[in-house]
Formats: C-alpha cells, sequence, structure tokens
C-alpha cells in the first residue's frame, strides 16, 4: 500500500523527502563515477518496463484474485542496489504524477518503503550473499520469496509509523499492524514467486543478458554495512529530533498521541518510556547546528485552531459553516464566471 | 572531394558466437553517388552498415572515409561524417520531444545554442516538420517519426547519410513524400532496403550482398532488371518491372 | 483498471498536458514550486479541521477552468485511489467519539470530524498532484527539477521512462493480447504464463535498450545527455507565484472561513 498526503503530517513527510533525496544523491554520485554509458538509457526503458509489467494483472491459484508485479527486488537483483533504486525513485515518481498514487509529499515515503528497504538492506545483505551467481532456480526462488516478504514487511510497516507519527488516523498500532503485515506478506509471497520466476525463465532464454547486467555494474558498487547504519543512525537523529520539537511545543498532544499507539491509559513506567527517551534526543540533538525552532513560529497556528487535543473544540462552530458554504459559492462563481468569459471570447 | 569517398578493403566481420557476417566486402563509392544495398535477411546489409561509423569493427580488413581509417580511435570522427537512419525511428526518437530529438546530435558535436537552434530549425524544415517541433515523439504518426528522424540525422550534417530500411513502415503516402525527398539530397546515399522500388527510384547504383560477400556491383538499373540474379539471391524483380 | 483502461488513462492525460491555455504556458517551475507549497499547507492543517480547507479548493478548480481539464476526468481518477485512504480514515468515526458540539442541540463525533478533513485533505492534494501533469507536461516538469537542484542522472532516467512508457505498454497489450486470445476458462492466465510474458518483456526491452545505445552512438553520444536552458520565468511567473503564496499564507494562517461567516452572520442574526 502506498502512503497518502492526506495522511501524512508535514514533519514526517519532510524528514522522510529527506532520506530519499539523501540516498538519491548518494546513488547518483556512486553510479556517475563509473557506470557504463549504456546503462543509461537501459536504466530509463527497463523503469517503463516494471511500469508497464505492473499494469498486467495474473490470476493467484487458489484465489481467483489477481495480482501484480511490484518491482524493487527484481531490479536490485537485475541492476544492483543503486541504479534500482533510482529505477523505482523513477517508477513511482511517475505514478505519483499520473495515477496520483500517494500524492507528491508522500512520495518520499514511498520511494524509502519500496525502495530503500529492497535495494540497500534485503538485496546487498541477504540475497546477495545467499543467491551470488548461483544458477539454481530452487535457490532463487526460496531466496526471491523470502526477500520480498522481508522487503514488503518493512515497507508495509514503515507506512504504519509513518502515518501513526503523523497523527492523523485513530488507528492504534495494534490493529493497523495487524491488518497490513498479513495482506503484506501474502501480497509478498506471490511476488517473491513471480520475481524469481521471471528471472529462470530469462537465464532460462538469454543468460548472458543478466550476466552482463551483473558486469556492467560499477566496481565498489557494494554497499557497506557501515554506511547503511550510519544512514540510518542519522536519519533516526533527524526524526528525534523533529520529533522533540513537536513534543516541545505540544506536550500534551504527544503524550495523547502515544496513548493511541501503546493502547494504555498510561505508561506504566514513566522513568523508561519513550517521552524520556526522546527528550534525551531532544538534548542530544540541541547540539546539532541550525537547530533552532522559534516558538513565534506556531503562534498563527495556535490561533487559528485550539491547540488542545483531548478536550476536542474542533475550530468548527456556526459561522464555519456558514462561512464555508459562501467560500465554496464565490469559488463556484468565480469558475463559472471565467468559463463564460471564455466561452465568449473563442 | 576526395575526402568523401568510402571504401571497403577485404573487410571481414565474425560476430561474437562465430557467426562469419562479412566475407571479404570491396567497394568504393564516391563522393555524391546514390547506393543500393539489396540482399536476403541475413546476408550481411546491416552488418555493413554498422561498419560505417564505427559501431562494429572489422576483424580483419579497413573501412576507410577519405584518409581517415576506422579504428577505436576515430570512430568519434566517423560518426560526425556518417549519419546513420535505422529501421524503426522509434528506437532513434529517444529523447522527449522533437526538438530535443533533433538537437540532441548537434550539441554532441559541441556547438552553441545559437548554431543548435539554427541547425534544428533548418533540419526540420527540411523534412515538413516543423510544427511537430514540440511535440513528444509518441504523438506522433510512423511518417512523422520517420520524418524526424532524418532531420534527426541531418542536423549534425553529414557527409554521407546511410539508411537502413527506410520506408518499412511508412504507408504509401509517407513512402512518397520520403522518396521524393531523398530525392532532393545531394550528399553520398547509400540505402539498404528490401522496397527494390525504391531503391530504383533513388539509387543509380546497386549493390547485391550475398553470404557476407558482394556478389554484383553496378547501375540499379542493370542489376535489378537482372531476374536471374535477383532470384539467386533469394530477390526478385522490383514490381514496377514485373508483368501483371 | 484493466490494462487497456489504464493505458488510455495515462495517455489522456498525457494529451491533456499539451495543451495551450494560460495555466499550461507558465513555466514548469513556478507550478512545480506552487503545488508543493500548496500540499504542505493543507496538510499542515490539525487533524480536525474542516471549514479553514473550504477556500483553498479554488487552486484546484481554478486551474481546471483556465486550464481546460475536465472535471469529470479528475474527479474520477481522485475516486479511484480513494480506497485506501477511506479504509483507513474511516476508523476514525468508529474509535474517536468524543463529540465536538457545533450546532446548539446537535453533536457531531469528533472522529467524522477528522475523517471528513482526511477527505478533504485528500481531494485537494490529489486533484493538486494530477492538476500539476495535466497542465504541464511530464518533461516540462522534469526540466523544473533538474532547475531545481535534481542530479542529471535521475532527470535521463525520468526522461527515457516517459519516452518508452507508451511504447512499452503498447508492447505489453500486444503481448497480453496474444495471450488472451489464446487463454480459455482462466486457464493460460497464471503466474508461469505471467512470468514468460513479462520475461519475454523484459528480453525485448533490453535489445530495445541496446538499440536506442547505437542510436545515441551514432549521434554523437559520449555519456552526458545534453541539454539547453529553455524557459524562463516570466513577470508572470512571479505574479502568479507571488499571489498563490498569499493566498496560501491568508487562508492557512487567519481564520478565513471563520471570518467571513461571521460578518455575515452579523448582517443577518
Amino acid at each position: 500500500m502506498h502512503m497518502a498526503d492526506a495522511l501524512l503530517s508535514p514533519a514526517v513527510g519532510t524528514t522522510l523527502w529527506a532520506g530519499t533525496a539523501a540516498v538519491a544523491g548518494f546513488a547518483s554520485k556512486k553510479l556517475k563515477s563509473d557506470i557504463d554509458d549504456r546503462m543509461i538509457p537501459l536504466m530509463g526503458v527497463l523503469g517503463a518496463f516494471i511500469f508497464a509489467a505492473q499494469m498486467i494483472n495474473f490470476t493467484i491459484p487458489g484465489t481467483g484474485s489477481s495480482g501484480h508485479l511490484g518491482g524493487g527486488m527484481i531490479l536490485a537483483i537485475i541492476l544492483g542496489p543503486h541504479a534500482a533504486f533510482l529505477v523505482m525513485a523513477s517508477i513511482l515518481t511517475v505514478q505519483a504524477l499520473f495515477f496520483a498514487d500517494g500524492g507528491l509529499l508522500a512520495l518520499g515515503c514511498n520511494i524509502w518503503n519500496l525502495g530503500f528497504y529492497p535495494c540497500y538492506l534485503i538485496y546487498p545483505f541477504i540475497y546477495k550473499p545467499w543467491v551470488g551467481d548461483s544458477k539454481h532456480s530452487g535457490r532463487i526462488l526460496f531466496a526471491s520469496v523470502i526477500c520480498v516478504v522481508l522487503a514488503l514487511q518493512l515497507g508495509a510497516f514503515s507506512v504504519v509509523l509513518q502515518t501513526l507519527l503523523s497523527g492523523k488516523s485513530e488507528l492504534p498500532f495494534d490493529t493497523f499492524v495487524l491488518l497490513m503485515q498479513p495482506i503484506h506478506l501474502a501480497i509478498g509471497c506471490i511476488e517473491g514467486f513471480v520475481t524469481a520466476a521471471i528471472i529462470n525463465y530469462v537465464r532460462s532464454v538469454r543468460p548472458e543478458i543478466l550476466e552482463s547486467m551483473a558486469a556492467s555494474r560499477p566496481l565498489g558498487a557494494a554497499v557497506s554495512l557501515k554506511k547503511i547504519m550510519v544512514t540510518f543512525v542519522a536519519l533516526v537523529v533527524l526524526t528525534g529530533g523533529v520529533l522533540s520539537w513537536f513534543a516541545s511545543t505540544h506536550p500534551d498532544g504527544l503524550e495523547w498521541a502515544i496513548e493511541k499507539v501503546t493502547g494504555k491509559g498510561e505508561l506504566s513506567e514513566p522513568g523508561q518510556g519513550i517521552v524520556p527517551a526522546l527528550k534525551g534526543i531532544q538534548e542530544w540533538t540541541a547540539f546539532l547546528p541550525d537547530y533552532s525552532f522559534k516558538p513565534g513560529a506556531v503562534e498563527p497556528q495556535k490561533e487559528a485552531v485550539p491547540p488542545t487535543w483531548p478536550g476536542i473544540e474542533a475550530g468548527t462552530s456556526v459561522s464555519g459553516i456558514i462561512g464555508a458554504a459562501i467560500v465554496l459559492g464565490m469559488i463556484m462563481l468565480i469558475a463559472m464566471g471565467i468559463r463564460t468569459i471564455r466561452r465568449r471570447d473563442t | 572531394m576526395s575526402h568523401h569517398i568510402v571504401e571497403f578493403d577485404n573487410v571481414f566481420f565474425r560476430y561474437p558466437d562465430g557467426t562469419e557476417a562479412l566475407r571479404g566486402i570491396n567497394f568504393r563509392i564516391t563522393h555524391g553517388e546514390s547506393v543500393g544495398v539489396v540482399g536476403a535477411n541475413g546476408a550481411g546489409k546491416s552488418t555493413l552498415l554498422q561498419h560505417m561509423n564505427g559501431y562494429l569493427m572489422p576483424t580483419s580488413g579497413t573501412v576507410t572515409i577519405g584518409d581517415l581509417s576506422l579504428t577505436k580511435k576515430t570512430r568519434q570522427e566517423f560518426r560526425k561524417k556518417v549519419g546513420i537512419v535505422f529501421q524503426n525511428p522509434d528506437d532513434q526518437l529517444f529523447m522527449p520531444t522533437v526538438f530535443d530529438d533533433v538537437a540532441f546530435g548537434p550539441l554532441n558535436l559541441g556547438l552553441d545554442e545559437a548554431a543548435v537552434r539554427e541547425r534544428v530549425h533548418k533540419s526540420l524544415v527540411m523534412v515538413n516538420g516543423l510544427t511537430l517541433q514540440d511535440k513528444p515523439p509518441h504523438h506522433l504518426s510512423c511518417g512523422q517519426k520517420s520524418a524526424v528522424a532524418i532531420a534527426a540525422v541531418m542536423a549534425m550534417e553529414p557527409d554521407i547519410l546511410a539508411m537502413d530500411e527506410p520506408a518499412a513502415n511508412l504507408d504509401p503516402r509517407s513512402r512518397r513524400s520520403l522518396i521524393t525527398l531523398l530525392k532532393t539530397f545531394k550528399h553520398t546515399k547509400i540505402i539498404a532496403s528490401h522496397d527494390l522500388d525504391l531503391i530504383l527510384d533513388v539509387c543509380e547504383r546497386c549493390l547485391v550482398i550475398g553470404g557476407g560477400c558482394v556478389v554484383a556491383d553496378g547501375p540499379s538499373s542493370e542489376i535489378l532488371s537482372d531476374g536471374k540474379l535477383l532470384e539467386e539471391n533469394s530477390l526478385e524483380l522490383p514490381l514496377s518491372l514485373q508483368r501483371r | 483498471m484493466t490494462f487497456n483502461e489504464k493505458y488510455f488513462d495515462v495517455g489522456r492525460l498525457d494529451r491533456l498536458s499539451y495543451q495551450e491555455t494560460w495555466v499550461h504556458r507558465l513555466d514548469p517551475r513556478t507550478k512545480v514550486i506552487a503545488t508543493m507549497l500548496f500540499l504542505i499547507t493543507v496538510i499542515s492543517f490539525p487533524k480536525y479541521e474542516v471549514v479553514a480547507l473550504v477556500p483553498f479548493f479554488l487552486y484546484p478548480v481554478l486551474v481546471m477552468t483556465i486550464g481546460d481539464i475536465p472535471f469529470r476526468f479528475i474527479i474520477k481518477k481522485v475516486l479511484a485511489v480513494s480506497p485506501f485512504v477511506i479504509f483507513i480514515g474511516i476508523f476514525n468515526p468508529l474509535l474517536d467519539t468524543g463529540t465536538a458540539a457545533i450546532i446548539p442541540g446537535i453533536p457531531i463525533s469528533a472522529g467524522w470530524l477528522s475523517f471528513i478533513s482526511i477527505l478533504l485533505k485528500f481531494f485537494l492534494t490529489i486533484s493538486a498532484a494530477l492538476l500539476l501533469i495535466a497542465t504541464t507536461s511530464f518533461p516540462g516538469v522534469c526540466h523544473a527539477f533538474r532547475r531545481l537542484g535534481v542530479p542529471s542522472l535521475i532527470i535521463s532516467q525520468l526522461f527515457f521512462l516517459y519516452r518508452y512508457l507508451f511504447v512499452l505498454m503498447e508492447e505489453a497489450m500486444r503481448i497480453i493480447r496474444a495471450r488472451d486470445m489464446r487463454a480459455f476458462d482462466r486457464r493460460g492466465t497464471g503466474i508461469k504464463v505471467f512470468a514468460r510474458l513479462v520475461g519475454t518483456l523484459f528480453i525485448r526491452t533490453v535489445d530495445r535498450a541496446e538499440r536506442i545505445y547505437y542510436a545515441m552512438l551514432a549521434r554523437g553520444f559520449q555519456g552526458d545527455i545534453p541539454t539547453l536552458k529553455k524557459s524562463r520565468m516570466t513577470a508572470t511567473d512571479f505574479a502568479f507565484l507571488v499571489t498563490t503564496i498569499a493566498l496560501i499564507f491568508v487562508f492557512r494562517f487567519f481564520s478565513f472561513t471563520e471570518e467571513i461567516g461571521r460578518t455575515v452572520q452579523g448582517l443577518f442574526i
């Protein structure tokens, strides 16, 4: 499932965009320095290929319902992590623009969820060590299924976290997880199966294709665990910083959000909960440069909408509804006016 | 004008999988000639054309244009001299708009913006495609795509124009426009095609390729009316010469 | 949506993007920046905000009107991608039953408020994204990204993807048609056949990429895809941007709707 703008908050959205942009910049640099020129048109056209392939449905045995290909894992296997990440990013961008799948702000989340995990985590640390250059179709099948399932689980779990941290949905953590993970487990098994089937087919008919693509990958394209960990930590710190800013200006809000997440009325051990941990990160990140949020910037928001969370005064009143009706009316009048003027001109 | 003479001297070419595609190709084409290259499928026409701009390098023998001999280092020079138009325009129009496609060559030649714009304009006018400038290639018809592909190649102002099956996907009217257009070009033209009537219309000279060798080389009017020769090479008389 | 429907859908949106209205002629960067500001402002509204979102409908409505984009087409596309959000959002009214008194005497649950807020935000954000591409050709959007700093390798990817999107969709359609003509009763539409079809499409794609590379080489390609600086921001662009930012600011930070309502109330009641 794709993350949607409507469920996203600016803080979570921009954080994920920052992460995605950083990884994309890294992948570009890595590729640019020693890519084989023929990869450039190949990557783009393969993006179109995955896009087209995603539109083809197949029936899932036993259920009669239809499924389709995701793409992150198969791209990583064919092109290697950096190229696959960029291709996945371009596919998702085109989908966001032409199909409005999720939205443009959520695009950062979606590229992360569907691109980072298969390309930079699962492929280099699980698939590649396991399968390597093996041509054994059984091993490829088993590895593909496990890897795709893992990648999708991570992606789905990320959607849950992103939605919860954005605070627009009421779904509690446990329910949400129970909804997302099993569905993606099933989808993952199917997609893993399909991924392996495609790779094995291509290998049987035109083996030199996969081999030449593996040979075209830039040297030193291997991803280091250290770099991944550093990225992860940086992202955690960034998120922690954002969340702690949030906590400092909406102290009730975060507590309340955590209540909902954990489903508990009160955090049972305040000394060892999430809040103290975040406060710790907040103190830590206060040393980061350019880390300053002027409380004044938050004020106008407070004027427009009362900030207390549990006690709901929804900022709506009778005048609000009247105002809404009038504004809508004005908009429609403007639109009709423009239409009439243009019809007169043509 | 000797710097435009195309010469293949005993050229052999073997593919990595062992197929011997060219087995001793010899010919000399002088400036301004229009030469047709005909032969059965797999005879080596496309392979021959691919040697002209250095995409393939001969396993033995030499390919020269003027005083320049084809080596890995001179490939880029060859690409400036020989413009090749392929069979499928979709593979050659790879930029997002027609303008970008036609400008691709001149930009790679290192021309400045004003010169590039001028070349694009000139080339598109030549093929009657100026109105297509801002369109994406997938909005064009087959005939329009072919025209733009030619413009894209002509924008580099090559001395020699080589074409591989230029009329393959065209409807009769587009094909006729193409023939008319080609007749106005004064460049050296080398056209590989199954469309023998087109060759008859456009090319004064004709090479017949069979089994990787030049089987016949002479005026088109003679070669393309030699039924026996054509049939030996899995061809037949041009339709316009056949009697119904 | 079936394959055919998706294909024609994308094609229609693509063709709309090449129209020549005033909105289409704006510099792509203007529209990208305006859209992103619009999006981030809309989602910055708190959970329960409903009426303050209403003025924001001015943007999609105006763009659709001036840009000649059919209302029904956009609405249909928005609806098509709504199931997930509706599914997640519907839990709000179910779980959040605190009441917010709106009209004296008629209590409305907070959960419904947040759900409606989600729906409004959804419509606004999705339509803004669709309208961006509907009024700016895809190459235009990519050029805007390039001028705004996205690495050139990524831009090249996007260009090639777009260029061959329709070509590959057509090839896929041909392959599917060939399959469907010989598949009966859902036999032959299973995974094994699918893998073969996709594998075939993959091989053809790789071969095509090879031919494209050859064509690029033939026209002098040496590793970098050259681009010309094409568009310049005009006074109209700046005016549009300034107006949009001003309106967004006003609608976001001043309770615009409330004020209008209150004024009218004061006049009549």
